[in-house]
């Protein structure tokens, strides 16, 4: 394996194969595209934060079908229950006995549409879900299905009606990724080209899901040396001490960026995570846990902030 | 600039830690300031507290100008000067408080602070106990705490999280002070001039006494002084601190006569002299107490005609001296007559039962001896009965305690007894002073309180001179053997200081004072005598080679410090591979190309390859080698080093 090899464009795996036909529908946003795999494969789940129409249901679609996942779609409103999510038990009179109502969550990819338009008792369903792997209804967990990916998509615009996700929560996501809009060309082809509707429908999964499964697996094997957790553990005290960010990044913070890391290098064919990995990673792991001293958490402020740390914290 | 900017620039927890600091360092101040000076520094933090909460505004420049004015005014009012340690400090309180009131700025923050600071010292020119020092180390703490908030904000800190890095900063300055302190030329008496007022409301005897007033005193616990004896310590029965000796009489009260000038001692003593260091607390007089009788003291104090100690100042802060003491010893043996008559004089007219009752004793007796048995046998055979609460007397004390009341406490008796020696022609005066005292098992020094305060007679007789009588120890035997506490009802209130019957909370308090009178032996008597004492110690001659070896260990610790930082701080040693892959960057950054701190190895070597494709080969294997052996799964890493320093020896740059 040759450690040096630039990101490779040409698929050789059933994850380049998916990687290269999902950028056939969501054109220019491979960068994306790559990252949202990753937080997949390692196992995390994913915030999606940007305006409407740019693809963000696009891309929650794609995943699903490209590696079989089964898809659900919550829309969040303000007048969701947790009930809603996540079922409820109801009284049968042919059986004559309660049964359970699995709720749409019971799914292995979720889509949560504008979920800071729901309560934050809704919220903290779906976020205790996110954490646990498993629900409990009426005393009795029930696990999740495996594999368990939520993404959520939120739209930084509204701001009405909307309850904004405490920053302990937003904790629980891997990732917060931008999509922006599409560049010139990118947005030309898009405009000329087919119905994207039609397009995913005709998709293939690209890889079985016990193929899946054990890729998700082969992430925490990949190596972390003693050097690069020192590269990590500087970006950490950089955040403590900047006077920039109102709290530092937390431990958790570094376990989450390791493990985003490690998929990405995974994704590069590699089985050790170069610093290269960490920074490619940084800006959607961490840019959400940052809070700037200014910003509220989350918003857009940090995210040149976050640019402007790892520019500012040598590699050792 | 905005309200906003003021609120940001202080954290709501550091703004309150802040005034909370402030005003604790203002506390022991507001005891002596003007009673407006506190109520305006209050008002004033509670309005910059307003201001962060509130909204509130900070007011105007014109109004905080006026405000200064007024403030001076008050103070120039008050004092009728601006000068000197009082005001000075009312200033600086002043303008402490005002400055919150424009608290907008980093600087001025650090300013405030800086006040607070200079407000901890001057504390210390009015009160150096080891209770008040630590409360002020403990301001000093928390106010470079809220320096470092103020001046090096960071996200994870607050105010509490650098509290570790201020207590480390006060640690290492503490050998330097200890140095300071040792050996910076101590200076005689103090530098300026200390505040006079400071002891007007301490208990002590007074230089008279009349029905009443000791009895009075013995209410309080408080230390009259401590002493370390350099030998066998007297038996209780012995311990007769003799303070002001009283011989005028007027009536109803004792008094001091008016110096005599001629005095020629004749003393012969009877016993070995006794040795020991008394540390005086100030009590405002001139009295200075030794055991009765004082022959050499190492102060400035002179024995007067009567053989009281007397200090050529007033004592207005703690003094310590060094007595020998005669317990046995024949004094004036011979009085002229011209004394023997001021020391029988009685004034006309007072006490005409007492002074029949005298007469006919005398008139009864063959010689002296038998004319004070006589008067000692009236106190012990009549019930007269030792009480701190005796009644008031109408119109004559003596006369009604004698024959009425028969209740008193030590200066009844000792009043009584030298107004009926009076009477019978015999010279007599009171001696006012201390009986017993308590040893304090945690240090092996007695603590003699203002309740040990006592009262007793001296009479003179033809060839035997001036010989002690105590009429108390007649009545109440216990009050000399075991104090006062014995020796009073149960039903009679004494402070539990003063009781001797233990509990944890007497012995908790003897263990403070045992602490406190080591502070004030070895750290506030440290003085030019101490000093000079122990560079003598240490072979350390003159003032020129003390300040030598202070600047000396001054350089020595400062420099060991400094030497400690550098090394906890000092880079960990390099990988050899990074040794190696930095050489390698050395030479691209000649080549043309510069490796950014931030770099990752894999984007550097892509951007040097694209920058210079010649070298492009090279770049990618060096490269591929320093990853392996860096974040790589590298089995033999030695080998692996050593292809890297082999891929870079065959690099052509």
């Amino acid at each position: 394996m040759q450690l040096t090899t630039p990101r490779s464009n040409s698929g050789s795996s059933p994850i380049d194969a998916a990687l290269n036909q999902a950028s056939e529908i969501l054109l220019g946003k491979r960068h994306q595209l790559r990252l949202a795999v990753a937080c997949l494969l390692a196992r995390g789940h994913l915030l999606i934060e940007d305006l409407p129409g740019v693809g963000k249901t696009t891309l929650a679609h794609l995943l699903a079908n490209l590696f079989g996942l089964q898809f659900q779609r919550i829309q969040f409103t303000s007048d969701l229950l947790p009930a809603d999510i996540i079922g409820a038990t109801i009284f049968e009179r042919e059986t004559g006995s309660f049964t359970f109502h699995p709720g749409p969550i019971f799914s292995q990819l979720v889509l949560a549409d504008e979920v800071n338009r729901a309560t934050p008792k809704t919220q903290s369903a779906l976020l205790e879900a996110m954490e646990e792997r498993q629900v409990t209804v009426e005393g009795q967990s029930r696990p999740l299905p495996m594999p368990f990916f939520v993404v959520a998509t939120r739209n930084p615009g509204t701001q009405i009606g909307t309850f904004p996700l405490p920053e302990s929560q937003l904790d629980r996501f891997l990732m917060r990724i931008q999509l922006g809009y599409p560049d010139r060309r990118a947005e030309h082809e898009l405009l000329r080209g087919r119905d994207r509707q039609d397009m995913l429908a005709e998709l293939q999964p690209a890889m079985e899901l016990d193929h899946l499964m054990q890729v998700q697996q082969r992430v925490s094997a990949v190596h972390v040396s003693g050097a690069l957790v020192d590269y990590v553990q500087a970006l950490l005290d950089y955040s403590r001490r900047s006077p920039d960010y109102a709290t530092g990044l937390s431990p958790r913070a570094g376990l989450a960026l390791l493990r985003a890391a490690r998929a990405w290098a995974l994704l590069d064919h590699r089985d050790a995570v170069l610093p290269e990995d960490i920074q490619a990673v940084f800006p959607s792991v961490a840019g959400h846990r940052l809070q700037a001293v200014t910003g509220t958490p989350g918003s857009k402020e940090p995210a040149a902030g976050v640019d402007a740390l790892l520019a500012d914290v040598a590699v050792p | 600039m905005s309200r906003n900017a003021v609120t940001e620039l202080l954290p709501h927890r550091t703004l309150i830690l802040l005034l909370v600091s402030l005003a604790a360092v203002l506390a022991p101040h507001a005891l002596r300031l003007p009673a407006w000076v506190t109520a305006a520094f209050l008002l004033c933090a509670l309005w910059r507290y307003l201001v962060a909460r509130r909204g509130l505004r900070l007011p105007p420049r014109s109004l905080r100008l006026l405000a200064t004015l007024l403030a001076i005014a008050g103070i120039y009012l008050s004092y009728d000067t601006l000068l000197g340690l009082d005001a000075g400090v009312a200033i600086l309180s002043a303008m402490l408080g005002l400055k919150l009131l424009e608290l907008r700025r980093r600087r001025d923050t650090v300013v405030a602070l800086y006040l607070g600071y200079f407000l901890v010292v001057t504390q210390l020119l009015y009160h150096q106990s080891l209770l008040m020092l630590l409360y002020m180390l403990l301001l000093v703490w928390a106010m470079t705490m809220l320096l470092i908030t103020v001046t090096r904000p960071t996200a994870a800190a607050g105010p509490l999280q650098h509290g570790r890095l201020a207590g480390s900063m006060l640690i290492q300055a503490l050998p330097v002070m200890f140095l300071l302190f040792l050996l910076f030329p101590r200076i005689p008496g103090p530098l300026w001039g200390m505040p006079q007022s400071d002891h007007t409301g301490v208990t002590g005897l007074s230089d008279s006494m009349t029905m009443g007033s000791i009895s009075e005193l013995t209410q309080s616990a408080d230390v009259a002084f401590r002493v370390e004896f350099h030998g066998d310590v007297p038996s209780t029965p012995e311990l007769y601190w003799r303070g002001p000796v009283l011989s005028g009489y007027d009536g109803t009260t004792w008094r001091q006569p008016d110096e005599t000038a001629a005095f020629t001692p004749s003393l012969e003593g009877l016993a070995t002299a006794l040795d020991y260091t008394v540390a005086l607390e100030p009590h405002n007089e001139r009295w200075l107490f030794a055991l009765d009788l004082p022959v050499r003291i190492n102060t400035r104090a002179h024995l007067n005609s009567e053989y009281a100690l007397r200090s050529t100042e007033p004592v207005r802060e703690r003094v310590r001296y060094r007595v020998s003491s005669i317990l046995r010893y024949r004094l004036h043996a011979d009085l002229p007559a011209t004394q023997a008559r001021s020391y029988t004089y009685l004034p006309d007219h007072h006490h005409p039962k007492s002074v029949e009752l005298a007469r006919e004793w005398r008139r009864e007796s063959n010689d002296i001896g038998d004319f004070v048995g006589l008067a000692l046998a009236y106190f012990r055979e009549r019930p007269f009965t030792y009480t701190l609460n005796p009644p008031a007397a109408d119109t004559d004390p003596v006369d009604e305690f004698l024959f009425d009341t028969r209740r008193g406490f030590c200066e009844h008796f000792a009043s009584a007894f030298a107004v009926l020696m009076r009477a019978g022609n015999v010279p007599a005066r009171v001696v006012t002073g201390y009986q017993g005292g308590e040893i304090n098992p945690n240090g092996g020094y007695m603590i003699v309180r203002q309740s040990d305060a006592h009262a007793w007679v001296e009479v003179h007789v033809e060839n035997e001179g001036w010989i002690r009588i105590d009429p108390t120890a007649w009545v109440a035997p216990e009050r000399i053997e075991s104090g006062l506490d014995g020796a009073i009802g149960e039903t009679e209130r004494l402070p539990a200081l003063a009781r001797r019957d233990g509990g944890w909370m007497h012995r908790m308090a003897l263990r403070w004072d045992a602490v406190n009178a080591n502070w004030d032996r070895w750290v506030l008597a440290y003085g030019p005598q101490m000093q000079q004492r122990l560079m003598d110690r240490l072979g350390v001659e003159g003032t020129g080679r003390m300040i030598g070896l202070l600047a000396m260990s001054l350089i020595l610790i400062t420099g060991a410090i400094t030497a400690l930082v550098i090394w906890r701080g000092r880079p960990r040693p390099r990988d050899p591979e990074v040794i190696a892959w930095d050489r390698f960057c050395a030479r691209l950054a000649r080549a043309g190309v510069r490796r950014q701190p931030h770099e990752g190895p894999r984007d550097f070597a892509d951007r040097a390859a694209r920058q210079r494709p010649d070298l492009a080969n090279g770049i990618h294997q060096v490269a591929a080698r320093y990853i392996a052996v860096r974040y790589g799964r590298t089995r033999h890493r030695p080998q692996a080093v050593q292809a890297l320093r082999r891929a870079i020896a065959d690099f052509r740059g």
